[in-house]
């Protein structure tokens, strides 16, 4: 029921939402709650477990019951508190956790069922027989638990990420917020003011108090004006991190219709010198019989849907209370028109004097009501009572919010004048608390707090401020007895959000999980969306009666981040498809997609994985002519991938000695010498060729997926354990687009293109060339067999050169070759890739010990010489042939023939296979056993996935010209 | 004269400009990394007419790590005393100014770009997104070099911050 000529809502601008499917109106300024509540709906939501029907308890995140699920589009938004959410036209909501409808939920049968369900019922029910655990019974508690449902669609809505940073960043913009941006944006300081809220103003907004809007927007506007200061609105900090960061979750556009580009939710890291929590505080419920039926909330939130959305929760109200300040509800719904039944304080001596009955000792013991409540009784101080109500209002004191300030594992203090817990200073370096979150609940002392936390932490900063006048504000003592639980035989609720009852806490107790951790997991206390913000106090203080301990000798549980949910989507943005890494085109991109080429990923880089011509159907047809094509004309491929490292410096020769295994300072200026490298415990790292361009300098070359790792190990060998050494090195991986020339026909396509003929350019040779005007740099090396070059070019001119390269080829019957060619060349060749040296393989396993010099020492070399890293009990290189023509697959095992196909009889397996269109068979690399003492041995290839088994007879892993005649030609 | 085309990163893209923002592609010619041999800075620093200080641009001078830089255009004479790179082809270059130009940013580098906190001439090797880059903060925006081969990436990055950013504002009206 609205009141006329209350709220700040804009009555001038209707919105029109939908809520399981039926059309309402709000007006502008509206929570779903405020507007569900003006249109008489009470029923909002089930609970988790025994789906009872629920309403609305707060009017802020930490709401436990009404949480409902946003669609929008093709995505739906499960949990999201209708409290938080501001309406929009539009908007579709609909209730959740509940089949087939909110009003006859199937599921409710489980209330019934209550004096079966209580804590621990699934650790004793669902025990045995054990076997039925995975297949039959957490399927169907799944299917049963769980709140709101997210559609099975990827997300496509956008997110964002950013960062922000400050001087001083005030988290909460109530009286003590503020205050304290305001006295430290007076001072100059930058501030970053966040507020979860979608306005500015925190409980001044609500409370309907002497210091209201007129001191807030003039506050808001002054700190509006100043360049120094950034307001956050609808922005949660949800996380205290190291180093004065902090996480903050903004709802961009949640209160909006979708739009193009509009992120749904942006998620900031905000770095600050120091922070302010002025975070308020939260009124706690009070547990009694039947205290979750629709209708029952917290006063402080009747008071905000009163002040702030001029909505009012009920006809007829009724207050239970332990407090003073709770009183001042049910004064400001009476000067409001609303009747109000009774006041019921719990306490003896509290006052009688109001303008409704006031009953003291009085203890709510049931409610009435199924969808909404009717009718609650009870005791008080005359006796026993029965009161008809709609709406019971009720206030069990409050907890100052100190979740943040716990996030880096300190505990909080317990005070027993205000029966909650603070934090204390230190709990997070350059956190301090100020009001309500600070334990001062009157607004003069939050006021005050505000700005002595402002002066006080631009003092740590070097700067300094004076506080302003603080305006005339309420001041009244903060009275109250605790009260937690009515005592009683029903089930009262501590955690309505995940069903806990004051019972279920005293069986944990009674079942010895007395510490307070072991209580939340075996009820699951504070493990719902809303993390016990309700509940946790309570349930502890529920724990600490039960244990005959106090209070603070039991403990908190431990506040984590997030403080409010954050949706997976903003943690991940930017991230969504191709997001998740950056692409790396290479130079020949273009012209490769122009004939058709699919792209494969190599590392982030996109290769061409063959060239299809027309009447090609499959990769293999294609790949057999590139390999034919290559071993009898010409191949030209992109191989500007292959990481290059530029090494310079007086001692580069005796740089690279150290980390190859073999020697480069004997290589001759002009010269190409192949290189492997160890990692510092003995097994290769990466491969590659180091060309000698001067005599203090060296162009090294790796493989494309361990560029950057390679990269990074030397800079760690030279700063690790050579940094006086005079070398210097750098990439240019990007810096030269480079092409395999490979075939018969390679020096001929070279030569018309080169500005001067090459003639004699022996094999491992490099020499500075120029192609039509480019200089350019020539290797002759080879990873195909054939005679083969590299010539590389600034990358500026690598797509002109590839493409005249291919061009020329075509002519001479050649053409471009892809990655599927160019693996299928190299295992005819025998030639490693990570597919073999893939961390666990040592020099000696692929044959190359010799290649590890006896004269030097290197990286790794020690290590390398290890007992078990070398002999014959090592799986070795060996090439595979199968005896029939078969197909085999990369990773397949290796058996004796006649041993039983298991575990401990596994011989080796199998790294790398093609069909050699050459050989006319297929071929395989694999590890085995003594692998190199075997070769002429047949052994049992057994391919559990392919369901292959096959006899291949083991070979030398290089299957084609083994002298090197063609690659020497 | 080369007879071979020479195409940048992002050869022919027009610049994009959204809410008075532009990102555009920039052709900074030849770049040179000097990295000073052990002992030999002073020497080198002189040969140069001077060295930036860490995270400082100084005339064409950027500076890129300890004792190294990059310089733009002509490099002096350097032998035995520090390693000279050509870096030319390696990097795009991407220039963004505007009013928008530093929240942008601010969404991708992990950085106060703030003009109070990066003035004109400060630098820094960060990482934009995922990607090594060097940010250059000039007279009125950024810019931004990054691997050649990552350009289109990087372009798309910027690009949606940008149209996040224009959404945001479009939606406060």
């Amino acid at each position: 029921m609205r009141i006329a000529a209350k709220g700040l809502i804009d009555r001038t601008k209707p919105v029109s939402f939908t809520f399981d499917g039926k059309s309402y109106c709000g007006f502008h300024g509206d929570t779903l709650a405020s507007a569900l509540m003006a249109n008489g709906v009470r029923l909002v939501g089930r609970s988790f477990k025994y789906h009872r029907p629920r309403g609305i308890l707060t009017a802020g995140p930490e709401e436990p019951n009404a949480m409902v699920e946003v669609l929008d589009g093709a995505s739906q938004s499960p949990n999201t508190r209708a409290t938080v959410q501001e309406i929009y036209d539009g908007l579709a909501a609909q209730s959740q956790n509940r089949w087939p409808s909110l009003r006859y939920d199937l599921l409710s049968v489980n209330d019934l069922a209550a004096p079966f369900l209580s804590a621990g019922f699934y650790y004793k029910t669902f025990m045995w027989p054990r076997a039925f655990w995975e297949g039959l019974y957490e399927p169907l508690i799944r299917r049963a638990a769980g709140l709101g449902r997210l559609k099975p669609q990827n997300e496509t809505a956008s997110y964002e990420k950013a960062f922000a940073f400050c001087d001083l960043l005030v988290i909460g913009s109530g009286p003590a917020g503020l205050m304290a941006a305001l006295t430290a944006a007076r001072a100059g300081a930058h501030v970053i003011l966040a507020e979860q809220d979608s306005v500015m103003g925190g409980h001044l907004l609500s409370d309907g108090g002497t210091l209201g809007m007129p001191w807030v927007d003039a506050t808001l506007a002054e700190l509006r004006a100043l360049p120094n200061v950034r307001l956050m609105a609808r922005t949660t900090v949800v996380g205290a991190y190291d180093q004065g960061t902090y996480a903050a979750l903004e709802r961009v556009g949640r209160h909006l219709p979708s739009a193009p580009h509009l992120p749904r939710e942006c998620f900031w890291r905000i770095v600050a010198g120091q922070a302010i929590l002025s975070t308020g505080a939260l009124e706690r419920p009070i547990a009694f019989e039947n205290n979750d039926r629709p209708g029952i909330m917290l006063a402080s939130a009747a008071l905000t849907y009163l002040n702030r959305f001029g909505v009012v929760p009920g006809q007829k109200i009724t207050l239970f209370a332990n407090n003073d300040h709770a009183r001042q509800a049910v004064r400001q719904l009476m000067a409001a028109g609303v009747q109000v039944a009774a006041i019921l304080d719990s306490r003896a001596d509290a006052s009688t004097v109001d303008d409704c009955p006031v009953y003291l000792s009085a203890a709510v013991t049931d409610t009435q009501g199924r969808h909404g409540l009717t009718q609650i009784s009870g005791t008080h101080a005359g006796g026993a009572f029965q009161i008809d109500t709609d709406c019971l209002l009720m206030s069990g004191g409050w907890n100052p919010l100190v979740n943040i300030a716990c996030h880096q594992n300190a505990r909080p203090t317990w005070r027993e004048d205000i029966a909650a817990f603070v934090p204390h200073s230190g709990m997070v370096p350059g956190l301090t608390a100020a009001g309500s979150a600070n334990g001062a609940f009157s607004t003069h002392a939050a006021l005050r707090e505000g700005a002595d936390a402002a002066i006080a932490a631009l003092t740590e900063l070097g700067r300094s401020a004076t506080a302003p006048d603080l305006p005339q504000a309420e001041d009244a003592p903060y009275r109250l007895q605790p009260l937690w639980a009515v005592p009683g035989k029903g089930r009262a609720w501590l955690d309505f959000a995940n069903d806990v009852t004051v019972k279920d806490v005293k069986l944990a107790a009674q079942e010895g999980y007395t510490s307070v951790e072991h209580m939340k997991r075996y009820t699951t206390q504070g493990m719902a969306p809303d993390q016990g913000k309700n509940s946790n106090v309570a349930a502890l203080a529920v724990l600490a009666d039960a244990t005959g301990r106090g209070i603070a000798e039991t403990g908190t549980t431990t506040f984590r981040a997030p403080f409010t949910p954050v949706s997976i989507g903003a943690l991940g943005a930017g991230g969504q498809g191709a997001g998740f890494a950056p692409q790396r085109y290479m130079t020949s991109d273009q012209a490769s997609r122009d004939r058709g080429a699919p792209m494969v990923e190599a590392g982030l880089w996109y290769r061409p994985s063959y060239f299809p011509k027309p009447g090609e159907t499959t990769w293999r047809q294609s790949c057999d002519r590139e390999v034919l094509m290559v071993r009898s004309s010409v191949g030209v491929a992109d191989v500007s991938t292959l990481g290059k490292i530029d090494i310079q410096g007086p001692d580069a020769a005796r740089f690279l000695d150290f980390v190859y295994t073999n020697t480069f300072s004997t290589l001759p200026v002009g010269r190409v010498r192949y290189g492997l490298m160890l990692r510092e415990d003995g097994f290769v790292l990466d491969d590659g060729t180091t060309a000698r361009l001067g005599d203090t300098h060296y162009l090294m070359t790796t493989t494309t997926a361990a560029a950057g790792q390679v990269m990074r190990h030397l800079d760690f060998v030279h700063q690790a354990y050579c940094s006086d050494w005079q070398v210097r090195f750098i990439s240019v991986t990007e810096s030269w687009a480079q092409f395999a020339v490979a075939g018969p026909m390679a020096k001929m396509l070279l030569n018309a293109l080169l500005d001067e003929r090459i003639d004699d350019f022996p094999f491992m040779t490099y020499g500075e060339v120029s192609v039509e005007g480019v200089k350019a740099r020539l290797f002759r090396i080879s990873f195909s067999g054939e005679e083969g070059y590299e010539i590389a070019v600034p990358t500026a001119y690598g797509e002109a050169l590839f493409r005249d390269l291919l061009a020329k080829a075509e002519t001479l019957g050649g053409g471009a070759y892809g990655m599927e060619a160019l693996n299928v060349m190299r295992i005819e060749k025998g030639f490693i890739t990570h597919a073999e040296i893939h961390g666990r393989i040592t020099a000696f396993d692929i044959g190359m010990a010799k290649m590890v010099a006896s004269k030097k020492d290197c990286i790794g070399k020690a290590a390398s010489q290890r007992p078990g890293l070398i002999g014959s009990e090592r799986e070795q290189l060996v090439g595979l042939r199968p005896v029939t023509k078969t197909d085999i697959g990369a990773g397949a095992h290796l058996f004796n023939p006649g041993d039983k196909v298991e575990r401990v009889n596994d011989q080796g397996y199998v790294t790398s296979v093609c069909w050699s269109p050459v050989l006319e068979t297929y071929l395989g690399l694999a590890f085995l056993k003594d692998g190199r003492a075997r070769h002429g041995q047949r052994v049992r290839l057994v391919d559990h996935m392919r369901k292959t088994d096959v006899l291949c007879e083991v070979t030398d892993p290089v299957f084609l010209d083994p002298e090197g005649a063609k690659l020497r030609a | 004269m080369p007879n071979l085309i020479a195409k940048s990163a992002l050869f022919a893209r027009a610049p994009l400009t959204l809410s008075g923002t532009t990102l555009a592609e920039a052709q900074v010619g030849q770049i040179t990394s000097v990295a000073a041999f052990p002992g030999k800075l002073p020497e080198a620093t002189t040969a140069l007419g001077g060295f930036p200080a860490p995270n400082s641009v100084l005339g064409n001078l950027i500076w890129t790590g300890p004792e190294q830089v990059f310089v733009l255009g002509q490099t002096p004479d350097l032998t035995g005393l520090a390693a000279v790179t050509d870096q030319s082809g390696g990097w795009a270059a991407l220039r963004l100014s505007g009013p928008m130009a530093a929240d942008a940013l601010m969404r991708l580098y992990p950085l106060d770009l703030r003009a109070s906190h990066f003035p004109k001439d400060t630098c820094a090797r960060a990482p934009l997104g995922h990607m090594q880059s060097i940010l250059i903060a000039e007279e009125s925006g950024f810019l931004i070099l990054i691997f050649r081969s990552m350009a289109r990436t990087a372009w798309h990055e910027i690009e949606t911050a940008l149209q996040a950013l224009t959404a945001r504002a479009a939606a406060a009206l």
